[in-house]
């Protein structure tokens, strides 16, 4: 599989989850497990683009497959726009919620790029987050969806003041 | 909590399933979006030897209208069906439920054939399929055979469905004219499977009822189909009285048990308010479906 | 990476949390991150029976799975006098079931192995034979005449009673109810629910089996406190054992107490030489650990003809599970319920309440709360809105009229708390302009009469916390003190260490604003470390939203402590006299001459390396604080609800909260904790229950039946402010991590109550759920 854009393989049982797998075999431990039943998305990875639980996925399904985790949000140093928005909206408190919270709206702004608030808790509302009481993440979505409308602005805007690149 | 150990396969064509089904269907369990299935392996309530993984073999997630039906492949997943915009204009019903089963992420893996065979009673779409008179086409290596919906369900996660069969798709006749539906499903929480769910499908004649559909969830040991409220429709114009007096057989139809969800008696009462309300809103839409 | 870089992160300042960085990245390290080298992991076996006695435990056949190092039971650990712990409230704890097992989900076995998957393999192969006993699942249960004895290990029990503890004055109380005009009972039952943090409890206990010392990795709360039991429980010299509390992933209470997974880990550590790993899964935290509330209480309200309060009597009766675990301070048998009287002037109160044994999962933690506060508030916020709907009076002015008035403070109230400061009427007008009550009051009117089901609940709540002082409070005997350790580098940088434990509070940012504003190092250079009992200051932890106002004030006292050393050193540089320089945050000037002036960053340097003569170097102190009184936060809080008559749905339209916490240090960590709160007391209030069917089955016992609320359906809280420092406080503070759970039950049913009674409904227990609501209703007639 491919997680987060490089070749990674291992040797597992069948039975082992995807969660465990990205946790043990690959020391990717930003992906969290907060629950048995699939109901709290601590352990949310990005499945080719689309968010889904870790927890309930066999490793060996993803097999040849895109896989995106919280370590491959930023860029380097640069952190992605989603990663500026819960920091400055204050949108984590202890942090387990968060990589999962932050790979979920990434792939909602990716399909919406202005999404509304109840829009923005509708897609986070398969995820539970025990600390923040949610407010802040809206907020800090918001932040990242307006970074990411004034970023696409912006090379228009250095272009014309730059001549280019 | 991890699933005890199982062989797993996942075979690149229909055949070859069907061929290790054949071969050791009754150690095995078929894997569609896997969101029914490993949860209850993740709990050991199921410990097969062999999972079949069904995910890679193609030509099964499509949505497509086919001669006076839509079919719905086996992989076509909840969300495929939530931005259908095939489903929306043909059966907006499904469109309108389907945003209450499970969460967004789920959504993203299971799947509505998936669920049906899961059969469980508190599923959402066995009973949208049973109000819809959906049928299952099933395959084995010995051929193909094509289920009704009604009778499918024989209990609580038990189908007629046989250990060396895989269900393809399912396929849904397309109302014809004037048509209407409504979902209601009263959750304790999003993402909750329902307290009670109630979904309605009516077709018009002029004024009157033409063919009427109605399934509940969570209030029996299957999803039910509810005959005599449905036949109380057929043929009368939906006034007051017709509709207290289908939501109140439908109500009768229902077996719910105490639970920590609520009392039979209250659930049995959210049957009847929920069909009523439910009649009203898909009367609303048939009348304004022009024929 | 921040925005707030550049600011110098004083108090009042919104800066952006420095915790922030790691969680961003997936960098945390939350407990199961942690992988040594050797590690192994341990599965713990648990009774499906909530009473039984066990009759045999082959462990043979487990003990013959791949991988698997060694099967403990409690026989094995009885050997090592490991088979009994203390609990958090003098009471004795099974640690691995020998005789009987006493709940759902009680420890009886343990698997040791080289993975987890294997460990929990060869747990399903361990066979227990159990004879079934009945179970007792409620107190009434537990006080029947013939109930089984639960705790027949105890010498001397002979029935399931706990405790009795009363307070407040009975004789005078009685009298004020024969005098009164109107009294007005409540019944009424907060239920068990569960802290639930999204990160379970778990450990890596590392024995060196050369040096003797051993590690312990631990999901804690209090790992000092922690590590005091340690040393007891197992005899292990107090210096040879390390607690090492990672990042927390939430606690809430839940992980203040010491649980037998981690005392089986340690011993199993011990015995094979071995690291071992043991991390619970979600429903092994949902029936085992700290559980909160479970309280069944009688308020009576006596009031006179004006409409004024004159007495209060309380009787609750208490189920606390099978071993008596609550974590509170061991005077207080109720916690700190005796806070009942609340934000009124009540003449004179009694309260009386008795503990029972059930075979229920033992806790009694106080979940996002001080010590039963939040009982306490429900009950006299439920039963003031009760009152006022009897008497027909406005929930708001009969509160108003029975208010605590701001001149009264310091206020001493009939069960003898000492109120430090407060203006409950400026924070009631706050909220309830916010809300725009005239105007919603009418609206609901002219719906009613429309057939609607619609009602405001208003909960005008006081919290009291920061414990201790020390002589009144304590755990297990240690007072509730707290500490800051500063180190100021030569370069001016500096290193805090705290006896507290952060699990999301912000504590890295909002102690380093503390020392920006004292000490006047800015806070981006000031290091905030917790957690490890091996360099930080002993401290009593994080509960009972203490932190701010324990440790937040040992913090502004060693900084002031370094600060004098500091204009010490900064007159022997300027060649002044100490007594003429004027301190401004960051720097000393002479006065008259503000030119003439060093910085903080200078003194420190010259610490280390130009003293004046006689002084000893360095730039480093420690302060142990013990606050001379608790800290009483309070607010209003308003909720408007509509009700689904057909299915009893309730629907929150609105939700004014406005907290009056002293002084706020970092105000958007303040205002992310008050909305968190809200909605873990919104959860309480509708959905969140931990309850047993009569086999004594825990049901709740995932995430799937204890639901935590979501995105969709937590309303949009409206948040509003006043500010009355508190007085003892050196900054003002009060501590806020708990108010809103407190508070805000209360008025979520209180709206709920308020539209159901014009049918005369006068209660419905949480969780407000809708099937009871549709069963009041139809109890009286009205449907759909
Ligand atoms: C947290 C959570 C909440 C949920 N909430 C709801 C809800 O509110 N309402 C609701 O209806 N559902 C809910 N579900 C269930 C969800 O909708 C599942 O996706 C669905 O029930 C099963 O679909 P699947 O494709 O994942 O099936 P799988 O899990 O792969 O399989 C389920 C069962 O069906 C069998 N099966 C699957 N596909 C086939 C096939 N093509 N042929 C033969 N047998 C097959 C499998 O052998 C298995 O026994 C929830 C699930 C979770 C985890
Ligand atoms: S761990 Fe909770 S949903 Fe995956
Ligand atoms: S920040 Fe703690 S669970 Fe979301």
């Amino acid at each position: 599989m491919r997680v987060n854009g490089a070749e990674r393989s291992g040797d597992v049982e069948p039975r082992v989850l995807l969660v465990d797998f990205l946790r043990t075999n690959l020391a990717l431990t930003g992906t969290h497990v907060g629950c048995d039943t699939t109901s709290c998305g601590a352990c949310t990875v990005l499945l080719d683009g689309e968010p889904v639980k870790s927890c309930t996925l066999l490793a060996v399904q993803v097999d040849g497959r895109e896989i995106k985790t919280v370590e491959g949000l930023a860029n380097g140093a640069a952190l992605a726009p989603i990663q500026v928005g819960f920091h400055e909206e204050h949108g984590l408190q202890c942090g387990f919620c968060t990589p999962g919270m932050m790979l979920v709206a990434s792939a909602l702004l990716e399909r919406n790029p202005n999404p509304t608030d109840d829009e923005i808790r509708w897609a986070i509302s398969g995820n539970i987050c025990r600390c923040t009481g949610y407010m802040n993440i809206v907020k800090a979505v918001q932040y990242a969806a307006k970074m990411h409308s004034e970023a696409a602005k912006a090379p228009a805007a250095a272009a014309v003041a730059g001549g280019g690149e | 909590m991890f699933p005890a150990a199982f062989d797993y396969q996942s075979p690149a064509t229909l055949d070859e399933a069907l061929g290790l089904l054949a071969e050791r269907g009754d150690d095995a369990k078929v894997m569609a979006g896997g969101q029914s299935l490993i949860p209850l392996l993740k709990l050991r309530f199921a410990q097969p030897q062999l999972i079949v993984d069904i995910g890679r073999i193609p030509g099964m997630t499509e949505i497509k209208r086919d001669d006076g039906h839509v079919k719905i492949g086996a992989l076509a997943r909840h969300v495929d069906i939530e931005r259908s915009k095939e489903l929306a204009k043909l059966l907006p019903v499904m469109v309108e439920a389907v945003r209450w089963i499970s969460d967004p992420l789920v959504r993203n893996r299971g799947t509505l054939v998936g669920s049906v065979c899961h059969a469980d009673p508190s599923g959402d779409w066995g009973s949208i399929m049973l109000a819809l008179d959906a049928e299952l086409v099933a395959r084995s290596a010995k051929g193909e055979r094509v289920i009704p919906i009604d009778g499918f369900f024989e209990g609580p996660f038990t189908t007629t469905l046989r250990s060396d069969e895989i269900a393809t798709e399912i396929r849904i006749p397309l109302p014809t004219g004037r048509a209407g539906g409504s979902y209601h499903k009263l959750e304790r929480r999003v993402g909750d499977f329902a307290t009670v769910a109630v979904s309605l499908q009516i077709e018009l004649d002029g004024n009157k009822v033409k063919k009427a559909g109605i399934g509940l969830t969570s209030v029996g040991a299957t999803n039910i189909k509810a005959k005599k409220a449905e036949q109380a429709l057929v043929g009368h114009e939906l006034k007051d009285d017709v509709i207290a007096e289908s939501a109140k057989l439908a109500a009768e139809a229902a077996e719910p048990k105490d639970d920590i969800r609520g009392t039979a008696a209250y659930k049995k009462d959210v049957v009847r308010v929920f069909v009523q309300r439910g009649l009203k809103a898909a009367l609303g839409r048939a009348q304004e479906v022009k024929a | 990476m921040s925005s707030t870089m550049h600011m110098h992160g004083g108090i009042g300042e919104s800066i952006k949390r420095k915790e922030d960085a790691r969680f961003l990245r997936g960098k945390g390290n939350y407990l199961d991150d942690f992988v040594l080298p050797n590690m192994l992991h341990m599965a713990i076996l648990r009774s499906p029976h909530a009473h039984a006695r066990i009759k045999s435990i082959d462990t043979k056949a487990a003990s013959a799975q791949p991988g698997v190092i060694a099967v403990v039971t409690g026989e094995l650990m009885a050997q090592h006098k490991l088979a009994w712990m203390p609990t958090l409230s003098g009471d004795t704890q099974a640690v691995l079931a020998t005789d009987k097992v006493r709940f759902q989900g009680q420890e009886v076995a343990a698997v040791i192995a080289e993975t987890k998957y294997q460990a929990e393999d060869a747990r399903d192969a361990i066979e227990v034979e159990y004879e079934i006993l009945a179970p007792v699942t409620s107190p009434d249960g537990a006080k029947a005449p013939g109930a089984s004895l639960i705790r027949d290990d105890k010498e001397g029990q002979k029935d399931n009673h706990i405790y009795h503890w009363e307070s407040g004055d009975q004789v005078t109380t009685q009298a004020a109810f024969a005098k009164a005009h109107k009294v007005v009972r409540l019944h009424t039952f907060y239920p068990r629910c569960h802290p639930s943090p999204l990160e379970t409890c778990g450990c890596i206990a590392d024995v060196n089996g050369v040096t003797g010392k051993a590690t312990i990795y631990m999901t804690s709360q209090a790992p000092h406190a922690i590590r005091t039991v340690f040393a007891l429980v197992t005899g292990l010299p107090e210096q040879q054992i390390r607690i090492i509390s990672p990042d927390i992933g939430g606690g809430f209470g839940n992980k203040v107490p010491v649980y037998p997974g981690y005392v089986v880990a340690t011993a199993a550590s011990l015995l094979i030489g071995r690291p071992v790993k043991w991390v619970e899964d979600r429903t092994e935290n949902l029936i085992s650990t700290g559980f909160a509330r479970d309280y069944h209480m009688t308020g009576d309200l006596a009031v006179d003809e004006n409409g004024k309060m004159t007495a209060l009597r309380v009787h609750l009766d208490s189920d606390n599970g099978a071993f008596f675990a609550d974590a509170q301070p061991s005077k207080f048998k109720a916690g700190l319920f005796h806070i009942v009287t609340g934000s009124y002037d009540i003449p004179t109160a009694h309260v009386t309440a008795d503990g029972y044994y059930t075979n229920k999962a033992p806790g009694g933690v106080a979940f996002r709360c001080s010590f039963r506060v939040t009982e306490a508030s429900y009950l006299i916020e439920r039963l003031v809105t009760n009152a006022a709907l009897e008497l027909g009076i406005d929930q708001a002015e009969f509160r108003k009229k029975n208010f605590i008035q701001p001149e009264q403070f310091p206020y001493t109230s009939a069960t003898g708390w000492i109120y430090d400061s407060g203006d409950y009427p400026k924070a009631m007008d706050v909220a309830l302009d916010q809300l725009g009550y005239a105007e919603l009051k009418k609206d609901v009117e002219a719906r009613r009469k429309k057939g609607e089901v619609t009602g405001i609940g208003i909960a005008s709540f006081t919290e009291v916390v920061g414990a201790g002082h020390g002589a009144e409070f304590d755990i297990l005997g240690l007072r509730m003190f707290d500490s800051a350790e500063l180190r100021v580098h030569p370069t001016g940088k500096a290193l805090l260490r705290m006896g507290v434990k952060s699990q999301g509070q912000g504590h890295e940012t909002t102690f380093a604003q503390i020392v920006a504003e004292e000490l006047g190092i800015p806070a981006q250079d000031v290091l905030v470390e917790e957690g490890d009992t091996d360099t930080a200051p002993y401290g009593l932890g994080t509960y009972a939203s203490r932190s701010t106002p324990v440790a937040g004030a040992a913090t502004a006292m060693v900084s002031r402590q370094l600060r004098e050393k500091a204009r010490k050193l900064a007159a022997h540089l300027l060649e002044a006299d100490e007594e003429d320089l004027v301190w401004e945050r960051g720097k000393f000037y002479v006065k008259g001459s503000p030119e003439r002036s060093k910085t903080i960053q200078e003194a420190a340097f010259a610490a280390y390396t130009n003293l004046p003569e006689g002084m000893q170097a360095g730039l480093e102190g420690v302060h142990y604080y013990d606050p001379p009184n608790m800290t009483y936060p309070f607010g209003t809080y308003a909720v408007v609800v509509d009700i689904d008559k057909g299915t009893g749905q309730v629907k929150v339209k609105r939700m004014v909260a406005v907290d009056d916490c002293g002084v706020r240090i970092n105000p958007m960590i303040v205002e992310g904790q008050i909305q968190g709160g809200l909605t873990e007391g919104f959860g309480i209030a509708f959905m969140e229950l931990i309850t047993f069917d009569a086999d004594g089955n825990c049901i709740g016992s995932n995430f799937m039946d204890y639901l935590l609320p979501t995105a969709w359906e937590t309303p949009k809280f409206e948040i509003g402010q006043t500010v009355t420092p508190s007085p003892h406080h050196p900054l003002g503070a009060k501590g806020v991590g708990e108010s809103a759970t407190v508070g805000s039950p209360a008025a979520f049913v209180n709206a709920v109550i308020d539209a159901l009674s014009p049918y005369g409904i006068t209660n419905i227990d949480m969780p407000v759920t809708s099937d009871k609501v549709w069963a009041a209703l139809r109890s009286k007639g009205v449907t759909e």
